[in-house]
């Protein structure tokens, strides 16, 4: 009992439990706090059909105990049963109209969570990809189209629509705190909306199994006002900058003549491939590797030289680079604003 | 043999007769060709627990993984391997062959009162079937090509394109031996309920586990076909490059769930109504009076039974099913809790108007009253489609399961193992241990499972080999693998009960509860033709119900394997059938069988060349023997009338 044993481990794990924004019953916008809402009401009924069934059988059990070594004769007598049909028969009624009361109860919800109307909503197209979330806000004209990776910049108290899609197998998006999750799924798109009120970072999991690093597969909602929402998106659409100093040109020269450029877009350049993620605006991300690590220089080094060992069967090959080249590459990357 | 105590017979020579002409042969290849169903049940049974415990081992790697944050312990590959093949093995090695299989086979003949179940050979024939699959399985891990796409294996994940090698044509071969081998027990059960209970046992009059044996047999026979189905479309897919799950080319992910789910919550069913019979047949022999509600139980049973089969798509709320048609399995899902609530009131009747005595089964019955009734009400929160949403896929819904299957096959499955293990064996196990194995398990159980639920709610998905500090799951995890550790200190303690009780336990003698039905009135373990008597029907728990003078069945021959055939509705006799004996041939059919099927997996010429064996085989099954040769003696037509 190595919890048990010492109270202070004990008050940890229960202060743990309020810790964290990736929670359930942390609301942070319309849909989630409906669904807690619904989740507690129903709670406390099957709390209250749990304490009335325990007490039953303790009542029971209680009543007609027999300390009797031996089997003792069978009853004959069933008296008894004439007033418990008339219990029995009351608790099935009981159980049959609260089970409509919980139906009734879910299907409302059901139908408030669903969606929302508005004219002028947000759109963000999530693709699931393994093992990291391709992030695009479409827009009629190419040029004025984000393309970004695992972090998804919203406005506060504005709807927004998440259209969803996979590249190859199925994922769940999930960020506890926002909404329920939905599946991403090869073959089918579907659509459904997210709205927080509270501006913060609200992380997020792939929660449907897709192979080997689906634990390490985050994202994050963040959500911030009308004004640094537009300001984010503005910067999103300009093409990286040309690096100014030697060592970001050396960067920018190893990136497009290495393994990099197979994989990865930088808007500005000639690296154009769509397998990973962009990287046009990497340095104005928080964390890398669908947030596994945080966007500083020596995280960004290590799961260059080696990202098998962060994240074993990820799609992306070790790069044996020079320490001069990393340097640089490193540098460059971090001009990516 | 030497400890059971032989009922008194008018004419002892008759029992001597009787052991001759039902005896199984001996010695090593006598172990292949006995077909007689108490000893396929206690293969099923130790077959099933060995798996059960290879499984287990499973999970304790698991929990030593989760125990901290980013354990390196075991990596992504190997625990993709670990929890498909633990789920795998828990669900399909032993939760259906313990609960369906060995129980069924072992306990159904007996009570009906009847010398041997249905199509013996076909009974023999599916036990070697399951072996065989359950090996596959398990020589695929240690082979390190495991299955890793879960014990659901959904495609496209589970297909050709993001699984190579053979490590889901493992899995997907391994569900078509373990259900073909379900099958089989299906049609034996369902034959031996309709046709060979006792004269008297109408079906007004069945024991409830009777019952629930035969809508279970009934679910089998419905569900499995679908998962055949579906595993054997991604084997195609997989091997013969068919296309049915792949949307590039017009193939349907989302196909493969509904098929795979169409079985796979009859599936849930399948596990839990043999522990509701378990319970509502030991329920009356601790509170000594008939079950309260038999119709409203049997009633339920049934329901259940129908409306299992109209909930599936609630493990698929989270694909982006529109809001009213999800909200139809919403209330299919609600409507499914009824008959269990009657369930439950009815055994809580019962013993409000009994005599409890809390022997060692019905500690266990009372784990499972508190255990299942937290995994039900959970099921009743992750009905509601909303709810699902948040807790899909996230520890909750593991917590839930392991709830409703620990609490609805595990606890049954221990109540019914101490209530029938001085049946099979002849000797009772020890009290003390017994209740030191319940408290162990109990406590370890509630501590890594109600664990899970809070774990889920904080977010924690399923399936996921690692987690990072910041999410703050830590210390909730460390309880839970503490947990484990008690449930597997529990289960060694039980192992220990058992060869002790095995090897040095009081007699039980033919009926050391008491118990009124008709497995019972023979000697413990049985003999292998059962009964001497052939016994008659009075009522719902013959030995409390019969009449002093309850006549018993005369002129069925002891020369010959034979049986009474008895009519569906009313169990009146109707005639006798000779029952195939011993024979090495269902044997050698699974092993043939089994090359074809593992064949298959390498190459699709497998199925065509593979069939030539099974050809021969069968033939060599079916060969006509003519009939037996004609009694040495006249038919003891009206001897043992009394």
């Amino acid at each position: 009992m190595i919890a048990a044993s010492s109270p202070m481990h004990a008050a940890a794990v229960l202060a743990s439990f309020f810790q964290g924004e990736h929670n359930s019953l942390h609301p942070a916008g319309p849909f989630s706090s409906n669904i807690e809402w619904l989740y507690w009401v129903i709670f406390w009924i099957v709390f209250v059909a749990f304490v009335l069934t325990i007490l039953a059988f303790a009542r029971a059990s209680a009543k007609t105990y027999s300390r009797a070594e031996e089997m003792l004769p069978i009853m004959k007598d069933e008296e008894g049963d004439r007033k418990t049909k008339w219990a029995v028969g009351t608790a099935i009624t009981v159980t049959v109209l609260t089970l409509f009361a919980v139906l009734f109860m879910s299907v409302i919800t059901g139908k408030k969570v669903e969606g929302m109307s508005s004219s002028n909503p947000v759109t963000i197209q999530i693709t699931g990809h393994q093992w990291w979330w391709e992030v695009i806000y479409p827009n009629p004209q190419a040029d004025q189209t984000v393309i970004t990776a695992n972090e998804i910049h919203i406005p506060v108290g504005k709807p927004v629509v998440i259209l969803t899609s996979s590249a190859d197998v199925i994922h769940s998006f999930w960020a506890p705190s926002v909404h329920g999750k939905r599946d991403l799924i090869p073959g089918y798109s579907s659509a459904f909306w997210i709205q927080v009120d509270q501006p913060g970072t609200y992380p997020g999991r792939c929660a449907e199994f897709c192979g080997l690093q689906h634990a390490h597969m985050g994202f994050s909602i963040i959500a911030e006002d009308e004004a640094t929402f537009e300001a984010w998106e503005q910067q999103q659409l300009k093409p990286a900058p040309d690096p100014t100093d030697a060592e970001a040109q050396h960067g920018r020269e190893v990136f497009l003549t290495h393994t990099c450029v197979m994989c990865h877009t930088i808007r500005g350049t000639d690296a154009g491939s769509r397998v990973g993620p962009d990287l046009t605006h990497l340095a104005s991300r928080n964390m890398i590797a669908a947030e596994t690590l945080p966007n500083t220089t020596g995280a960004l080094a290590g799961w260059i030289v080696d990202p098998q060992r962060i994240k074993p069967g990820n799609k992306m090959t070790p790069n044996p680079l020079a320490p001069d080249d990393l340097n640089a590459l490193v540098t460059y990357l971090r001009t990516l604003q | 043999m030497a400890i059971s105590e032989p009922i008194v017979l008018p004419h002892a020579t008759d029992e001597v007769r009787l052991a001759r002409t039902w005896a199984q042969p001996r010695g090593f290849w006598g172990w292949f060709m006995n077909v007689h169903h108490t000893a396929i049940g206690v293969r099923f049974m130790v077959t099933s627990f060995i798996f059960f415990l290879l499984g287990g081992v499973l999970a304790a790697m698991i929990r030593l993984q989760l125990s901290r944050p980013e354990n390196h312990a075991i990596g992504p590959d190997l625990y993709n391997q670990i929890f498909t093949i633990h789920g795998s093995t828990m669900i399909f090695l032993f939760a259906v062959p313990m609960m369906f299989q060995g129980f069924g086979v072992y306990v159904v003949p007996l009570i009906c009162g009847t010398r041997n179940i249905a199509f013996p050979r076909l009974n023999a024939f599916s036990y070697y079937i399951y072996v065989v699959g359950g090996l596959l399985l398990w020589v695929g891990l240690f082979l390190k090509t495991g299955a890793d796409a879960g014990w659901f294996a959904y495609t496209p994940l589970s297909g050709p394109q993001f699984t190579p090698g053979k490590r889901s044509d493992f899995w997907a071969q391994m569900i078509t031996f373990t259900e073909v081998s379900a099958l089989g027990v299906a049609i034996c059960l369902a034959t031996t309920i309709l046709r060979q209970r006792a004269p008297g046992m109408t079906l007004n009059r069945m024991p409830i586990i009777l019952w629930e044996k035969l809508v279970l047999s009934f679910m089998v026979i419905f569900a499995m076909p679908a998962v055949m189905v579906v595993s054997s479309m991604l084997l195609m897919d997989r091997t013969i490059n068919t296309q049915f799950f792949n949307p590039a080319n017009g193939g349907d992910v989302l196909l493969y769930q509904h098929l795979f789910w169409f079985f796979g919550h009859p599936e849930v069913y399948i596990i839990f109504l043999p522990g509701a019979a378990i319970v509502s047949t030991l329920v009356p022999v601790f509170a000594r009076r008939h079950i309260f509600g038999h119709l409203a139980i049997v009633t339920s049973v049934v329901a259940t039974g129908f409306l299992g089969f109209g909930v599936w798509v609630h493990h698929m709320f989270a694909t982006g099913i529109p809001q009213m048609s999800a909200s139809f399995f919403t209330a299919a899902t609600l409507m499914i809790v009824i008959p269990t609530a009657v369930q439950f009131y009815c055994w809580i009747a019962t013993i409000w108007n009994g005599r409890l005595q809390m022997k060692l089964p019905m500690l266990w019955v009372f784990g499972f009253f508190f255990v299942f009734l937290i995994g039900g009400l959970s099921g009743v929160m992750l009905a509601s489609v909303p709810v699902d949403w948040q807790v899909h896929d996230t520890f909750f819904v593991v917590a839930h399961f392991h709830y409703v299957l620990i609490g609805g096959a595990l606890f049954p499955m221990f109540a019914g193992l101490y209530y029938w293990i001085p049946k099979i064996t002849g000797r009772m196990m020890s009290d003390l241990l017994g209740k030191v194995h319940f408290w162990l398990f109990f406590i370890g159980f509630n501590m890594t499972f109600f664990t899970m639920h809070f774990l889920g709610l904080r977010g924690m998905p399923r399936r996921v080999y690692t987690y990072p500090p910041e999410m703050h799951w830590g210390g909730l995890n460390m309880l839970a693998s503490v947990g484990a550790l008690f449930m597997a200190a529990g289960l060694i303690v039980f192992i220990v009960n058992f060869f002790q009780s095995k090897a040095t336990g009081t007699l039980a003698g033919p009926n050391p509860w008491a118990a009124g039905s008709l497995d019972w009135a023979t000697s413990s373990p049985p003999p292998e033709y059962n009964f001497a008597e052939l016994l008659t029907v009075n009522g719902r728990e013959p030995l409390w119900d019969n009449a002093p003078n309850q006549p018993i069945v005369s002129g069925v021959r002891d020369d010959i394997p034979e049986v009474l055939i008895t009519n569906s509705l009313d169990s009146e006799p109707q005639h006798k059938d000779e029952m195939p004996g011993a024979s090495i041939w269902p044997f050698l059919t699974s092993i043939t069988v089994s090359i074809a099927f593992i064949w298959s997996i390498f190459s699709p010429w497998g199925i065509a060349y593979g069939a030539i064996p099974v050809v021969i085989t069968l033939i060599g099954w079916l060969w006509p023997r003519g009939h037996s040769p004609a009694p040495r003696q006249p038919a003891l037509e009206g001897r043992w009338s009394k």
